[in-house]
């Protein structure tokens, strides 16, 4: 009990540190907002005029629940980096020269960057509501689908601090995570509609995890392009936490063991 | 001291990194309260040694116990007794040095208050005040070393590992570092330091184990090494260069011992076992055969002597 205690507190204080570092260098926060308002610039304007929506409605309407999800894919590479830069630096030593607890490293990124998303799910509404996207149901659903996409991100935290930990040195991780996570985004319901794409395409796109967390947003927020007659489409909400469940359960044991055997 | 049981004792440690072979069989036994100076040349694995003792690493065979507790079955209860002050500082180079200190503090389990006032006594004592808030990143040297010297004292250890710990320090600096050790060690904390600077072996260390190719080849005080490697020597020095060959023969048949001979410096000298009586003897030859004699004496080896003899190889400094 008294062990599980001192997990927590102990990622939360590195939690804490690592928010502190982010205070420190705060010209990284300003690179790393300005990518979310980017995408709904380029895709919303850019893009968005040749694009339809399967059943009617407003394309950057459609869009923004894909765009809050692509910013969270993307911020894995934050967290890959975050990892890797720590336990490439001699700090890491002292981490475990201390007895606290084990998981605090890994869970104090997972937390500080969980936060960190907050932040920017804040910056990507106030953003949304500015170029005409809306939540069309109340306020609960909207906070629920706002949950929904941070469940993601938390599972995603897990992937990228694995990332991190496997990457020979923290330079490698944005030429990894840029070439994976494209394809990832092209290849779900982010910007164009599974049912407009060609059939083993579209049914790639369906099964997409992402895709999971944004059609069952799409859903709570009342924005358009949602239903669909596959069971996939059918079961957004189920399968928008089941997937994240999937990857916690993979990445975190793994992540946690790998950790372990910096001490070869 | 009563008979308690050591601070650190390993044996037979090894650990090989692919093919290259680390610890090679150490052994160690560290007395409680006492200090332990671990000499040797580059990659001779003091790190490696200080590092699997502090539970950084895992080893590959034999046992070690840190102040009583199993380093591979209890890490945990090593990890709450030791501090550790690596080759390379380990602090966290973004945030402050008092951000540093209340960070560890923390994950000490000390509460918020106690933390604060625990990194400010710190700052104090190893004069880190004025550059308390200043970026890690921006210290000299010499102040990140102090600074991961105080976070390895948060609470104070048990047993402290110092790996190198002034290497690369101005001799101000160096100083202060040895008396922050005195000072713990006068507490009762038990100190294993590596070195590669003799001088600081002698001067620190209450005994001292010299390492090479992983494994301990000599161990003793600084004046049982000196011992070890042989007598006292007797030195001469001619005047003229011309001399030197024949205040060699002399020199020899005085001391019984094959004397070595130092041209640029026109010195002869040689082991002896009495002193004064060799020293009377040499004078009297030399005076006998008319050799103007500019200097005379008889003297210790010192450690690097010690150690040359010892490894083969000088000790770096
Ligand atoms: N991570 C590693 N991977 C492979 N070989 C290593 C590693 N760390 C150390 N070694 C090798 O193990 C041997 C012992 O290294 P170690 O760092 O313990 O020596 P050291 O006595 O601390 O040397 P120095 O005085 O240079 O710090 C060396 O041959 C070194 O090259
Ligand atoms: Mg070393």
């Amino acid at each position: 009990m008294s062990a599980l205690r001192w997990g927590i507190a102990d990622g939360w204080t590195m939690t804490r540190r690592n928010m502190a570092h982010v205070v420190r260098a705060p010209e990284e926060i300003v690179i790393y907002f300005s990518l979310p308002i980017m995408f709904v610039l380029v895709f919303g304007y850019v893009f968005g005029s040749g694009m339809a929506v399967p059943g009617g409605g407003n394309y950057r309407e459609y869009l923004l629940p894909g765009v809050f999800v692509m910013t969270m894919l993307y911020g894995l590479g934050a967290t890959a980096t975050g990892v890797a830069v720590d336990v490439s630096r001699g700090v890491v030593d002292r981490f475990r020269a201390i007895d606290m607890a084990r998981s605090a490293l890994l869970v104090g990124r997972s937390g500080a960057d969980l936060l960190r998303a907050l932040l920017e799910m804040a910056t990507l509404v106030v953003c949304g509501l500015l170029v005409g996207w809306q939540w069309r149901h109340g306020v609960g659903d909207a906070l629920a689908a706002v949950a929904l996409v941070l469940l993601l991100r938390l599972a995603l935290t897990w992937v990228g601090i694995y990332l991190g930990l496997v990457v020979p040195n923290p330079d490698t991780v944005s030429v990894i995570v840029f070439p994976v996570a494209f394809p990832l985004t092209a290849l779900s319901n982010v910007f164009v509609a599974p049912e407009l794409m060609p059939h083993w395409l579209g049914t790639v796109s369906a099964w997409n995890p992402l895709s999971a967390t944004v059609a069952a947003s799409r859903e709570l927020f009342g924005n358009p392009g949602t239903g669909g007659d596959s069971w996939v489409a059918q079961h957004p909400l189920l399968l928008s936490i089941a997937w994240p469940a999937v990857l916690i359960a993979i990445f975190a044991p793994l992540a946690v063991r790998r950790y372990q055997r910096l001490s070869r | 001291m009563t008979t308690q049981t050591p601070a650190v004792v390993a044996e037979d440690l090894r650990k090989r990194y692919g093919t290259t072979t680390a610890l090679d069989g150490f052994d160690l036994t560290v007395p409680a309260g006492t200090v332990c100076g671990i000499l040797g040349p580059n990659g001779a694995g003091k790190t490696t040694a200080v590092r699997v003792l502090a539970t950084l690493l895992r080893f590959d065979g034999g046992r070690a116990r840190v102040a009583g507790h199993d380093v591979a079955r209890d890490p945990a209860a090593v990890r709450g007794a030791i501090g550790l002050t690596g080759q390379y500082a380990a602090v966290d180079d973004i945030l402050s040095g008092r951000q540093n200190l209340v960070l560890f503090g923390r994950l000490h389990h000390l509460r918020p208050r106690a933390a604060k006032r625990r990194a400010d006594e710190l700052l104090e004592r190893f004069g880190l005040v004025e550059a308390a808030d200043k970026s890690a990143k921006d210290y000299s040297g010499g102040m990140r070393r102090r600074l991961d010297l105080a976070a390895s004292l948060i609470r104070t250890p048990k047993v402290l590992f110092l790996d190198e710990p002034t290497t690369g320090l101005d001799p101000r600096s160096r100083n202060q570092l040895w008396d922050a050790v005195r000072e713990l060690v006068g507490g009762g904390t038990t100190v294993l330091l590596t070195t590669q600077y003799l001088e600081e072996a002698d001067q620190l260390a209450d005994r001292i184990s010299v390492v090479d190719h992983g494994r301990v080849v000599a161990e003793g005080t600084s004046d049982e090494l000196k011992r070890k490697i042989g007598a006292d020597r007797v030195e001469v020095v001619v005047r003229d260069a011309a001399d030197l060959g024949e205040a060699a023969r002399l020199v020899g048949r005085a001391t019984a011992a094959p004397p070595e001979t130092d041209p640029d410096v026109r010195k002869v000298s040689a082991p002896v076992a009495d002193r004064v009586a060799a020293l009377a003897e040499v004078m009297r030859t030399l005076q006998a055969a008319r050799i103007t004699v500019e200097d005379i004496g008889v003297r210790r080896p010192t450690l690097d002597e010690a150690f040359l003899q010892i490894t083969g190889h000088r000790a770096v400094s």
